[in-house]
């Protein structure tokens, strides 16, 4: 086990340090103490190691993650795992808003809740959340998984295309175009999986999926009510 | 603060919060604290770029016209005067006459503020922030869109009586809505948005809204993106518009209620390991009051 | 009673409203037949200001113009060298603007790779991604970095040579985009992530910061993830310059792209592109003065762009204070874009060479802005580089030939002062004095 403290070393070298590491993988697990909510923290990383966050974060940790595992022990800010493409990264507490933002792949875990606009504009990446998530969560969301364990606020899924949402609890509201779906036996199966491997013990059986009516997918003027 | 113990650490404790967020706002630095309320008597801030020349001597010469004892603090390029209950208005229209290039930055029974162009850590050490103490106090760090970067222009804008108000956004209404409330009389100093949406809340309490009915009406008439943060003699309140963006964090403890930008302005309160953070809804009106006490708690006002 | 001969009786000649002009109602019939805005791409049609309005003195008996090939006038330009390890150096002053890989055919963002390189510039990736092809055949490429973040991974952002934020874009200040369904083929879809055959929108936000006091973080994000080894442009549209410049360079940016209203886009509302915006001429100034105020000037780069045309156009741009220009519409005409010799296929779309804007409908005949393989064959990408390359040799021939008349061995030397305006609009504008006074509207001390 590695052990950089921020507070010591600064942002630049803890990054350099953990890229470098894409070269040479031989130390693969890493903790990062005093992180006091800095920016950018584990951002950029493109390589099989684990990193573990001793606090909370601010904007963008773990950005654009490949590969890597990242643990924030707090809570997270704005945008973590933003456009992750690999990996997983797990928060253990709150998450901030745009939590996996435009994500490609990978997972993301968060065991709080999560705030406004998680997983806007995804892209493929699965998103698992043990509690609530707030307003505009989803908003265009393109493909991928969002796996919300608690309630969602308002506006889920407006103006999404592919993703699957998945919600346990209430719904405050649905964005346009967007609608409650059947649960057919393959997303029972998706849902498994994604639990599993967010180590949340859930019955899936007691979600509801949700995604695009498709009804804004090519203009229609009865529909402009809606732009 | 709900823990009494704290108050002579406010000072402390907003400064630290002010300087962590300089890089969101490095042109300007202003705070607003309340604290050492004495009955039967109410304060002004006052500034001047020249306080040697317009503070000298003011104390005595405003005594004539208020007929009462007025006591002044001189700090830095700022006085605190202390005037006799209910003589504000004979005080603002006797320092307009003297017309010596002072402006008044806040009035109210407890209320002071403190702001100057210039960044967080310098103005801080100007005014000596981290010796003050209160019951509570906002400070913000400004980033100017449009506006200049002023005394004037800094954040945070007194509106009524102990009220004052900071922002973060960009209102897209607010030369219509700055028009309409100058005919309605309201007195607007700057061309700075927030400054608008100081007024506004005035003008909305001027006609009979409580603050919590003014930051609601607020939600209807302020166009854009804006987190208010507002202070009152007894507490504060948040209130985000309804998109939301800017962002917001609140931490509560038993000892004190906190509010950021960002997380990172609060990591170095006490107990902030165990503390409740969370982020505000937006277009909901969170209020804090001491009046409240034990057990605050948010509500929609 | 004196009847009169009805057929005696001179006519009028039939008028057209100025008011309802045959185009005005062109648009109601279509908006009336359809229930949809007009899309379409390009940019501003309408004639505003413009660099036409400007005239450069020249030299004479008191200043002392350059020969033409001993005395040399240097066009190179550094761009993004105040924070990036690797600043960007260019050879001219002349950019290729963001194109996305959708609007245009992978061929077409080849040729514009080549000809670039060929010129000794960069070019520019767009909504939709890096391509192979643009990446291996650009020797300096900037990357995009968009509010729809297709086809974005932190693989290509490694490999470009510089960063280009992009908040606004000329066409459409505050709008994002709209890619019709027809366009979005297997690849672009791919791509994109999204079903093939729909609509594509772009949104006109970024999706995770809003705002400079944001915006300072997402450059930080972008320069940890890169190694601070590149540069960061910020673009901005033509809305508010001196506001927007100023909060791009607190926010750290490295240089910044100013797009006026001129500026093309692959696709978004006729209404947006004519009626939100300013005129390229009008904006240059605002922004020369926020980088002067900040005393920035010279060390965080402006890149104008938005109807650059010519290389009197570079020279004027640069004499108003710009380091760079960059040009998208210019380049697609020298590739081949609405070429007279696809005139029947032209009015075969109901439109003619020139005025054919319909790019987003993906038929384009000249096989640039399509997904059509077949239509795509008809685009060579060697010649396509070839006669853009041309073109930029050509303009900066000319921009060199005004610059050496001005008596200057640099582009960037030339001055506000080397020009006069034509007009009271681009006197004002540009701040230069009215041809033949020495003054402008709203010259201080003038009292207008």
């Amino acid at each position: 086990m590695q052990i950089i403290d921020l507070e010591s070393i600064g942002l630049r070298e803890m990054n350099k340090t953990l890229h470098a590491q894409a070269e040479t993988t031989n130390q693969t697990a890493w903790e990062i103490v005093n992180p006091k909510g800095a920016h950018a923290i584990a951002c950029g990383l493109d390589a099989p190691i684990e990193v573990t966050v001793k606090g909370s974060t601010g904007y963008y940790c773990a950005g654009m993650n490949q590969q890597a595992t990242v643990n924030i022990h707090g809570s997270a800010g704005p945008g973590t795992a933003e456009n992750m493409m690999s990996g997983k990264v797990v928060i253990e507490g709150d998450a901030s808003q745009y939590a996996g933002a435009t994500g490609h792949g990978g997972l993301l875990v968060i065991k709080g809740n999560a705030s406004s606009r998680c997983g806007i504009s995804m892209k493929g990446i699965n998103i698992v959340v043990q509690g609530n998530i707030g307003h505009m969560s989803a908003f265009m969301a393109q493909s991928g998984n969002l796996v919300v364990c608690g309630d969602a606020g308002d506006a889920l899924g407006d103006s999404c295309y592919e993703a699957r949402l998945f919600v346990r609890g209430e719904v405050k509201s649905l964005g346009a175009d967007c609608e409650k779906k059947e649960m057919r036996p393959e997303h029972i199966e998706i849902l498994k999986d994604l639990l599993e491997q967010a180590g949340i013990d859930a019955a899936p059986e007691e979600f509801t999926r949700y995604g695009s009516a498709r009804n804004l997918y090519n203009f229609d003027v009865d529909n402009a009510a809606a732009y | 603060m709900k823990d009494p113990s704290l108050e002579p650490k406010l000072g402390e404790m907003l400064t630290s919060m002010l300087i962590t967020m300089t890089d969101r706002g490095p042109d300007s630095a202003g705070i607003a604290i309340y604290s050492g309320e004495t009955k039967g008597r109410t304060k002004m801030t006052i500034q001047s770029d020249d306080p040697e020349g317009s503070f000298g001597g003011l104390d005595a010469a405003l005594e004539k016209v208020v007929g009462g004892t007025v006591k002044m603090r001189v700090k830095s390029t700022h006085a605190i005067l202390e005037i006799p209950a209910g003589t504000t208005a004979k005080t603002r229209a006797a320092l307009a006459e003297m017309a010596s290039g002072i402006r008044v930055m806040s009035r109210g029974d407890s209320l002071e503020i403190y702001k100057e162009v210039g960044l967080p850590k310098d103005v801080a050490a100007q005014f000596d922030l981290s010796k003050m103490s209160g019951s509570h106090g906002i400070g913000h760090t400004r980033m100017a869109t449009e506006s200049a970067v002023t005394t004037m222009g800094a954040h945070p804008f007194n509106t009524g009586d102990d009220q004052c108000l900071v922002h973060n956004g960009s209102l897209s209404n607010h030369n219509s809505l700055r028009r309409k409330l100058r005919r309605e009389g309201i007195h607007i100093e700057t061309e700075n948005d927030t400054e608008v949406g100081a007024a506004y809340l005035t003008w909305q309490m001027q006609n009979g809204m409580s603050l919590g009915q003014a930051l609601e009406s607020s939600l209807d008439d302020l166009d854009g993106f804006f987190t208010f943060v507002v202070g009152t003699k007894d507490g504060f309140g948040v209130v985000r518009d309804p998109i939301a963006c800017k962002p917001a964090v609140m931490a509560e403890t038993d000892q004190y209620v906190a509010f950021g930008s960002e997380y990172r302005a609060l990591v170095d309160l006490p107990g902030i390991e165990n503390a409740r953070v969370w982020e505000p809804e937006p277009a909901t009106v969170y209020f804090w009051s001491h009046n409240d006490t034990p057990t605050t708690h948010e509500k929609a006002a | 009673m004196n009847k009169q001969d009805p057929k005696r009786i001179p006519n009028t000649t039939p008028r057209q409203s100025a008011t309802f002009s045959q185009d005005v109602n062109s648009d109601i019939r279509r908006a009336a037949a359809t229930g949809i805005y007009d899309i379409r791409g390009g940019g501003a049609k309408r004639k505003v200001p413009s660099f036409d309005d400007l005239l450069f003195m020249g030299a004479s008996i008191s200043r002392y113009p350059l020969e033409g090939y001993r005395e040399k006038c240097e066009t190179s330009v550094t761009i993004g060298g105040l924070h990036a390890e690797n600043p960007i150096e260019l050879d001219i002053p002349i950019t290729i603007a963001g194109m996305s890989f959708g609007a245009l055919s992978g061929p077409a963002k080849e040729a514009l790779g080549r000809g670039a390189s060929a010129a000794g510039t960069s070019t520019t990736t767009g909504d939709g991604g890096m391509t192979p092809e643009e990446r291996g055949h650009s020797n300096k490429l900037v990357y995009q970095y968009l509010p729809s973040r297709y086809g974005m991974n932190p693989n290509d952002l490694r490999k470009a040579d510089a960063i280009e934020i992009v908040v606004g874009q000329g066409a459409k200040p505050g709008g994002g985009g709209m890619l019709l369904g027809q366009k979005i083929s297997d690849r672009v879809a791919e791509m994109r992530n999204l079903p093939k055959g729909i609509d594509q929108r772009s949104a006109c936000r970024h999706p995770d910061w809003t705002g400079p006091d944001d915006l300072e973080i997402k450059i930080l994000e972008l320069r940890e993830i890169t190694g601070w080894k590149v540069p960061i442009y910020v673009k901005v549209a033509g809305a508010r310059p001196y506001y927007d410049t100023t909060l791009a360079i607190k926010a750290g940016a490295d240089a910044v792209v100013l797009d006026g209203m001129q500026g093309g886009t692959a696709a978004t509302q006729d209404v947006f592109i004519e009626h939100v915006g300013q005129p390229t001429l009008a904006i240059i100034r605002p922004a020369v003065q926020a980088l002067q105020d900040l005393g920035m000037h010279r060390k965080v780069q402006l890149i104008l762009s938005g109807g650059i045309r010519s290389g009197a156009d570079v020279a004027k741009a640069m004499a108003l204070g710009a380091d760079a220009v960059a040009i998208g519409t210019a380049a697609l005409i020298a590739l081949g874009d609405n070429d007279p010799k696809w005139e029947a296929e032209y009015n075969a779309l109901g439109t003619t060479a020139g005025a054919y804007d319909d790019w987003h409908e993906g038929r384009d005949p000249a096989g640039i802005t399509t997904q059509d393989p077949e239509l795509m064959k008809r685009f060579d990408p060697i010649e396509g580089g070839r006669r853009l390359r041309n073109y930029l040799k050509v303009m900066t021939l000319e921009a060199q030939t005004i610059a050496r008349a001005c008596g200057k061995n640099h582009l960037h030397n030339l001055e506000p002062e080397d020009l006069v305006a034509l007009t009271m609009e681009a006197a004002a504008m540009a701040k230069v004095p009215l041809a033949g006074t020495d003054w402008y509207p709203g010259k201080p001390g003038t009292g207008f």
